[in-house]
């Protein structure tokens, strides 16, 4: 069966179909200010992170299942295959009719509604990195496809785009490093309906943050770690049932660790940010969190843990592709409908010549992003394309959302028109590390 | 499937454009750029060689005629890699080498690029081996070309076309050159055509020879038409005043050689940062692709942001080629190309030279010479504004009236 079949067969024809929905119910998110005034008195006075369920394994595997990896090209192509194109278009009506009418909202919020996450539960987003055998949907493993998806998605909003695909992070480490118990007991969960809430965290509250050299620790107590340090911007931290937390293995270099929720010594503390707030960030603090040697995964290898970190700059790539893009197709109407001095603002050179800078720097993006996902898919090394790809959105991404920002002049600075919230948003994605993967 | 990489089968072609790079053009390139004017005799037998490799390689050709638009498709619905994409591939390694001699090679005019670009079959064959030249640009007329004033009037079987033309590009050296003329004056761009004129025209009359900041090996010429009579066979394209066609013809040239120019960039900013890593390197600076760049020292975190325009500017030029070999509209994307790689190239050498400091500046090194080179590229074949201006009135869909 093809990879859009069984797709289809699983969510994403309900997808598609949901498209054509009226706006879900904003409900839960019409009163911003007393979730703000909630949020704040909330800030800062951890809680325990939720207590969550636990996880066991329900199939046993005999060695990890491993998605294939498509065949490799032998030419240079920029089309996406048909089924990426499905995907592309049933993400772009999804994002377009779900994500970016609620962006707002969501935004002042900080937080998604549950109703859109388990939404997008049933469509299959936490599922795109499981094995088949496992339940999931995709025979092959494409992070080409994974940025394509990513792309759309922020396209109708960045905040949620990344609610929505962190739990996929965790599913897509486990499935990519996972040994065969691991997988056997975490993975099974995320294919249902009532998916987990999970987040992978690397990043830490500190200047000049290197993910190679960490703050927090695991230090080898007996057979197993006891884990110490903070974990900053997790998304959707107070909810989150399962993590993959980075931490400095004493004496070994940095590695990953599966974390439950319930496990002692793990709390959590709401984190507001300037952008990406839709993910409703948080700090993850552990303090003497013991666990046995099953939670580490990838067995602290320095391969598993670069590239782990490469893919997650590939997906914050992704996200500012489909945030820049967001920018380019709101500033040209706006620009040709705005009048001044009698005329169409776009008649002026330096008004159209931010524009066209804004769609080379774009595509230019664009391509370096695909580039560092397609080698990723091809198993060449893609280190230094995802550096490329980041650098070129910590840059260029930046200076597009100023441009639409400047573009709309007074009109861009006010939460009446979204370009404020891209602003904040791309320069969020030049920031963040971890979280998401591809 | 989408993949950036080079294509296997384009491999040994790149191989060997970089061979010559290597073995022909770098020894040579301080040479040339002492002796301006003089010319690089080491060249012809170069000639000869690519020629060769192009017909061995039919429709994977390294030269300017690679830009001919093929109308056959791969047949199965796949993608298809050809002539324009080898092309470009081919002119990044021999820009590595040197842009001011790939400028001067025989028969790899942009005038070539003109012919292949809208010559019909008759005439690409009867052109095929000659080398041209491109004279478009007037002393009043550059970035607006429509507004050239040397005119072409049918008298008989002949055109007879006066005015001055400049900044040609290989006019001296060149066998021919496409010129620019415009029919009438008062039916603006539609009127202009491109014209055949063969150097030994005794209508034709090489004023003088520039004396430029770089890609001083490739001669830059300008020249007075007086009276010069044309066979009415050699203007290339309809000879009709189609108003609603307007500029298309003409213009249909740049789509296929603003990718090449891009290309010329792509291998000139290469060159430069491969230099400037090699001196960083010696110096024990090197870029640590998983640490952030803010991170680590401010020449590496340099280093790294000229590695990321360099990529932009060289996928972005592929895109253009690949699309013009699978028969998509480019016009947009090859100002793209043109606009970053142009851009960014200057910023890309400039940079480097300030970051390999004495080493940078002093001619005992290359990058001096790189960095006054490369300037031209963000200028001729539409400057970075009019890329600029053709992208912009394209995604804002205005005319050349209402953003001027």
């Amino acid at each position: 069966m093809s990879v859009a079949d069984r797709s289809m067969g699983i969510g994403l024809k309900a997808l598609r179909g949901l498209a054509g929905w009226e706006v879900i119910d904003r409900a839960g998110l019409r009163k911003p200010v007393e979730r703000l005034i909630y949020e704040s008195s909330k800030n800062g006075f951890r809680t325990a992170a939720t207590a969550g369920r636990t996880f066991s394994a329900t199939t046993k595997l005999g060695k990890p299942a491993r998605q294939a990896k498509p065949s490799a090209p032998k030419l240079f192509d920029l089309e996406p295959d048909d089924e990426q194109q499905m995907l592309q278009e049933a993400f772009g009506d999804f994002a377009a009719e779900q994500l970016r009418p609620i962006a707002q909202d969501a935004d002042a919020a900080c937080a998604a509604p549950p109703e859109l996450l388990a939404q997008t539960n049933e469509l299959g987003a936490a599922m795109l990195g499981v094995p088949e055998q496992l339940g999931g949907a995709m025979t092959e493993r494409s992070a080409v496809t994974a940025v394509l998806v990513t792309e759309k998605l922020a396209h109708g909003d960045m905040g949620l785009a990344a609610a929505i695909l962190a739990p996929g992070a965790v599913s897509t480490a486990i499935s990519l490093w996972g040994d065969a118990d691991q997988q056997a007991r975490y993975l099974p969960p995320f294919t249902e309906d009532e998916a987990p809430a999970a987040a992978l965290a690397v990043l830490e509250p500190r200047v000049l943050f290197d993910p190679f050299e960490l703050s927090s620790t695991a230090v080898r107590s007996g057979d197993g770690f006891a884990l110490n340090g903070v974990k900053s911007l997790v998304p959707r931290v107070v909810d989150a049932e399962l993590f993959v937390v980075a931490a400095q293995v004493e004496g070994e270099g940095p590695a990953l660790f599966i974390l439950e929720s319930a496990t002692e010594g793990l709390s959590v503390e709401p984190e507001p940010a300037m952008g990406v707030r839709a993910a409703a960030t948080g700090r993850l603090v552990l303090e003497d969190v013991t666990v046995g040697a099953e939670a580490l995964l990838g067995g602290a290898s320095r391969e598993v843990y670069s590239e782990c970190i490469q893919r997650g700059r590939i997906a914050w790539a992704a996200l500012a592709l489909g945030t820049a893009r967001a920018v380019l197709d709101y500033v040209i109407p706006y620009v040709n409908e705005r009048q001044a001095f009698g005329e169409p603002i776009s008649h002026r050179q330096a008004v159209a010549f931010t524009v066209s800078d804004i769609a080379i720097e774009l595509e230019g993006m664009k391509l370096t992003t695909y580039r560092a996902a397609s080698r990723a898919d091809q198993g060449k090394s893609f280190a230094k394309e995802a550096a490329i790809a980041r650098q070129l959105v910590v840059e260029k991404g930046m200076q597009i959302g100023s441009s639409g920002v400047q573009l709309l002049g007074g009109h861009g600075y006010v939460k009446e028109y979204p370009v404020e919230r891209w602003y904040r948003d791309l320069r969020s994605a030049g920031v963040m590390e971890g979280a998401l993967l591809v | 499937m989408i993949n950036l990489e080079i294509p296997s089968k384009f491999k040994p072609l790149v191989g060997q454009a970089h061979q010559v790079a290597t073995e022909i053009f770098r020894p040579i390139s301080r040479k040339y750029d002492l002796a301006e004017h003089e010319y690089p005799k080491e060249l012809d037998a170069l000639a000869a060689l690519l020629d060769g490799m192009e017909d061995a390689a039919a429709g994977t050709g390294a030269g300017a005629a690679g830009v001919r638009r093929s109308e056959a498709s791969n047949g199965d619905g796949g993608t298809r890699n050809g002539s324009n994409l080898s092309t470009v591939l081919g002119v990044m390694e021999l820009c590595w080498g040197d842009v001011g001699l790939l400028l001067t090679m025989p028969r790899q005019g942009l005038g070539n690029s003109a012919i292949a670009s809208v010559a019909d079959e008759e005439q690409a064959a009867r052109y095929a081996g000659k080398w041209a030249g491109m004279a478009i640009t007037e002393p009043e007329a550059g970035s607006d070309s429509a507004a050239i004033r040397t005119t072409a009037e049918l008298d008989g079987d002949e055109y007879v076309l006066n005015g001055e033309k400049i900044y040609v590009t290989s006019g001296e050296r060149a066998d021919m050159l496409v010129v620019w003329a415009t029919l009438d004056r008062s039916q603006g761009r539609a009127a202009i055509k491109s014209f055949v004129v063969h150097r030994d025209n005794p209508g034709l009359k090489l004023d003088r020879l520039e004396h430029k900041l770089g890609i001083r090996a490739s001669d830059t010429a300008a020249f007075i038409l007086n009276d010069c009579r044309v066979p009415k066979e050699d203007l290339l394209g309809s000879p009709d005043i189609d108003t609603k066609k307007s500029f298309s013809g003409a213009m249909q040239t740049f789509d296929n050689t603003r990718p090449l120019v891009a290309a010329m960039a792509v291998g000139v900013a290469r060159a430069c940062i491969e230099e400037t890593e090699k001196h960083l390197a010696a110096a024990g600076v090197e870029v640590d692709y998983d640490r952030p760049a803010a991170s680590q020292s401010a020449a590496a975190a340099e280093l790294l942001d000229l590695q990321a325009n360099f990529e932009a500017a060289r996928l972005l030029t592929m895109q253009a080629a690949w699309m013009a070999d699978n028969s998509k509209p480019n016009s947009v994307q090859a100002s793209l190309s043109k606009a970053k790689a142009g851009r960014s190239a200057t910023d890309i050498a400039l940079r480097c030279v300030k970051l390999c400091g004495s080493l940078g500046l002093a001619e005992s090194e290359l990058l001096e010479k790189w960095a006054r080179d490369v300037k031209i590229l963000d200028l001729f074949e539409g400057t970075q504004q009019i890329q600029q201006l053709i992208i912009a009135r394209q995604l804002l869909g205005k005319s050349s009236s209402e953003l001027k």
